[in-house]
């Protein structure tokens, strides 16, 4: 995607992301859930279709009625989930594009990602031929379009001896037997798309497949609200001597039936195929050199496994230590799946800058920005800080860049993720304060909750900093010295205004200490 | 943003993608058919006559063949393409030569084409040719009403010809 064309698309991204931030803050935030909310929206159509599925008929005459009973007879509960089935399956596309739309504009389709989004791909014929399928079953005027409209379609393709439209030419095309095998499809294919979901999230550990309790609450009471306020009726029974000549059409699924009849087949082929084509070999467009990958230090690992637990894509395992008589396993880095993040190095307790040794090394560390090489930016900053409020602003390369808020008495630092940034060295900062040289305070900042180019990376230092996650914060170190502001690319303006006020803070809170 | 507000917005934001969902479940209708049309829908699938005559074998022949393999009769495998042509009222509608079906080009032949037609009476004729030479040895004329949305189905089989399902 053109560089222009993607910041703008980004900048419309996070406006419209901050809108909802606003109302939902960002942890409940859908915009920052949406592969969850499609997991999500997976399980409220499993629910509620095997309760359809439990009272539906496979007939040609069965299915329409039996599918109306529910609607109607039944409206208090098999109408409802009816309506849920549909809704849910909607809002799944809904999700499912709007992922797709996000990922691509955050142009996550390149580098150590490819699995993810290559894996993506299938499934969205996957959905569409669930979804499709689905519509089949209650055979109705709907039913009846969509069936020979796909049929139609499909038999552009050289691939069948005999047109398979012939199958609802007239109504004594028909039997019973074809719902015994949609019912089949309607099972298996959303199980081939669960499977397809499952592999699509393997390179990435913690995946986020359950929304936070109160969006998934929210969501759920959003379509129960709408299946009450206006269910899900069937449209008349299916007749195939008779041509449907207004049809009710769900566009989230079927948009392709009238695409195929205001153009053609084949260029409603060329669209899907050329798409399916152009998003599999997004991953192949202008790859970015790749970045060094985190280097396990065998003699100063100990295998305490705080690296394997906090990569967020899975690239760091245990192994047998390469060095007999010291520790019994050692970290290992599968480079294919690192991200070169630097979280890794963020949680070694052996990333301390207290350590007296002359060369810092780390357990696991990053070649482009080793530990020891941190600690030497930090010693040559600090010495230089002047002023009343000496402030260590320490961001990421994703995120709103420091260099913009670069001022006296301020040392920027960026790091590739703020989760690269161990603990101890905010305490290290501030301690060279308290002797002078260092820092008053260290603000923190880096993509938004929720919003981390590494997935982790905030909320690891959130936690650090709160204590709930090793390495954490040390108790002694006063809180109001460290503070976090989250800014993503672009809110560099929202940077300087949480910098002003934490150095004013400062102050005022040196001032009182006199 | 307080509490209050916070909620709202939420509401708001809930209200937009119930209101989305509900909305492009069904809406806007789709008009496939204009009012005073009808459909006309062709289809077969027919295997035609083999572009050879069979010959039988001689004595000889069949004494070189394995003996499972020994059938007085030897036809060529291919099959003459198939030319279907369709009026109404008078006026060519479809022209089509279609080809067997097969690596070997011995499967039956195969048409579906639909066609949208005004409402009311027409005159419907169809010919058929399957054999080698190309003349028409099939055909069929009807004259149907079709209400508006009405399909009728311009069918073949080798054993009745045309049949006008509507």
């Amino acid at each position: 995607m053109d560089s222009n064309i993607r910041t703008q698309a980004l900048s419309a991204v996070r406006a419209v992301e901050a809108v909802f931030d606003r109302a939902f803050g960002a942890r409940d935030n859908p915009l920052r859930h949406l592969g969850a909310l499609g997991f999500y929206f997976f399980w409220v159509m499993a629910v509620s279709g095997i309760y359809l599925y439990a009272f539906y008929d496979t007939g040609v005459t069965d299915a329409y009625s039996s599918v109306e009973w529910l609607t109607h007879d039944q409206w208090y509960l098999g109408g409802v989930m009816r309506s849920l089935h549909r809704y849910a399956a909607d809002a799944f596309v809904l999700v499912m594009v709007l992922h797709l739309a996000k990922e691509t504009v955050n142009a996550r389709y390149r580098g150590f990602r490819w699995f993810s989004w290559l894996t993506g791909v299938p499934l969205l014929w996957l959905a569409y031929a669930s979804g499709i399928g689905g519509y089949w079953l209650v055979w109705d005027e709907v039913a009846q379009f969509s069936a020979t409209a796909t049929t139609e379609w499909l038999d552009w393709l050289p691939l069948f001896g005999e047109p398979l439209a012939r199958n609802f030419l007239t109504p004594a095309a028909v039997n019973d037997r074809f719902f015994s095998l949609l019912s089949f499809l309607h099972i298996g294919i959303p199980l081939l798309l669960l499977l397809a979901m499952w592999v699509h999230i393997q390179r990435v550990s913690l995946a986020d497949v359950a929304p936070p309790r109160r969006l998934g609450w929210g969501t759920l009471a959003a379509l129960a609200a709408v299946s009450v306020a206006k269910p899900v009726v069937s449209a008349a029974a299916a007749d195939l001597a008779t041509e449907p000549a207004q049809v009710a059409l769900d566009w989230f699924y079927l948009f392709v039936h009238p695409l195929m009849y205001q153009s053609s087949p084949a260029i409603t082929w060329g669209l899907a195929f050329g798409a399916t084509l152009l998003l599999a070999a997004a991953p192949l467009l202008r790859q970015p050199k790749p970045a060094p990958v985190a280097r396990v230090s065998p003699p100063d690992c100990n295998g305490c496994g705080r690296c394997v637990a906090d990569c967020p894509f899975s690239a760091v395992r245990l192994v047998p230590h390469s060095l007999k008589g010291t520790y019994k396993l050692q970290a290992q880095v599968d480079a294919a799946l690192c991200a070169s993040c630097g979280i890794c190095a963020g949680a070694c307790p052996s990333s301390t800058p207290f350590r007296s040794a002359g060369e810092l090394v780390s357990g696991i560390d990053m070649p482009q920005l080793p530990i020891d090489a941190l600690r030497r930016q930090f010693n040559a900053g600090l010495t230089q800080l002047s002023g009343p409020a000496r402030t260590v602003v320490i961001g990421c390369d994703c995120a709103a860049d420091v260099s913009r808020v670069a001022g006296t008495g301020v040392l920027e630092i960026s790091l590739p993720c703020i989760g690269n940034l161990p603990p101890t060295f905010i305490e290290y900062a501030l301690r060279r304060g308290r002797q002078g040289d260092g820092a008053d305070g260290v603000l923190i900042t880096g993509c938004r909750e929720g919003d981390c180019a590494y997935r982790f990376g905030n909320e690891w230092t959130e936690q650090r900093l709160a204590g709930e996650r090793e390495p954490h914060l040390r108790l002694h170190v006063p809180r109001h010295r460290a503070r976090i502001a989250w800014a993503n690319s672009g809110e560099e303006a929202d940077l300087a205004r949480s910098l002003a006020a934490f150095r004013a803070g400062l102050v005022q809170k040196t001032a009182a200490a006199l | 943003m307080n509490n209050t507000t916070r909620f709202l917005g939420q509401a708001v934001l809930y209200g937009l993608f119930a209101l989305a969902i509900g909305y492009f479940s069904t809406a806007p209708a789709y008009t496939h058919l204009a009012p005073g049309q009808a459909l006309l829908k062709l289809s077969f699938s027919h295997g035609a006559q083999r572009v050879g005559e069979c010959r039988d074998r001689s004595d000889e022949e069949l004494a070189k063949l394995s003996p499972n393999m020994r059938i007085r009769q030897d036809c060529p495998r291919e099959r003459a393409p198939v030319i279907v042509e369709l009026e109404l009222d008078g006026a060519r509608l479809y022209r089509e030569s279609l080809p067997p079906s097969g690596l070997s080009r011995d499967g039956p032949a195969s048409v579906y084409r639909r066609f949208v037609v005004p409402a009311g009476t027409h005159r419907l004729a169809a010919r058929l040719s399957d054999n080698a030479k190309g003349e028409f040895n099939y055909r069929g004329e009807k004259t149907v009403t079709l209400a508006p949305a009405q399909i009728v189905v311009v069918e073949f089989h080798a054993a009745s010809g045309f049949q006008f399902l509507h």
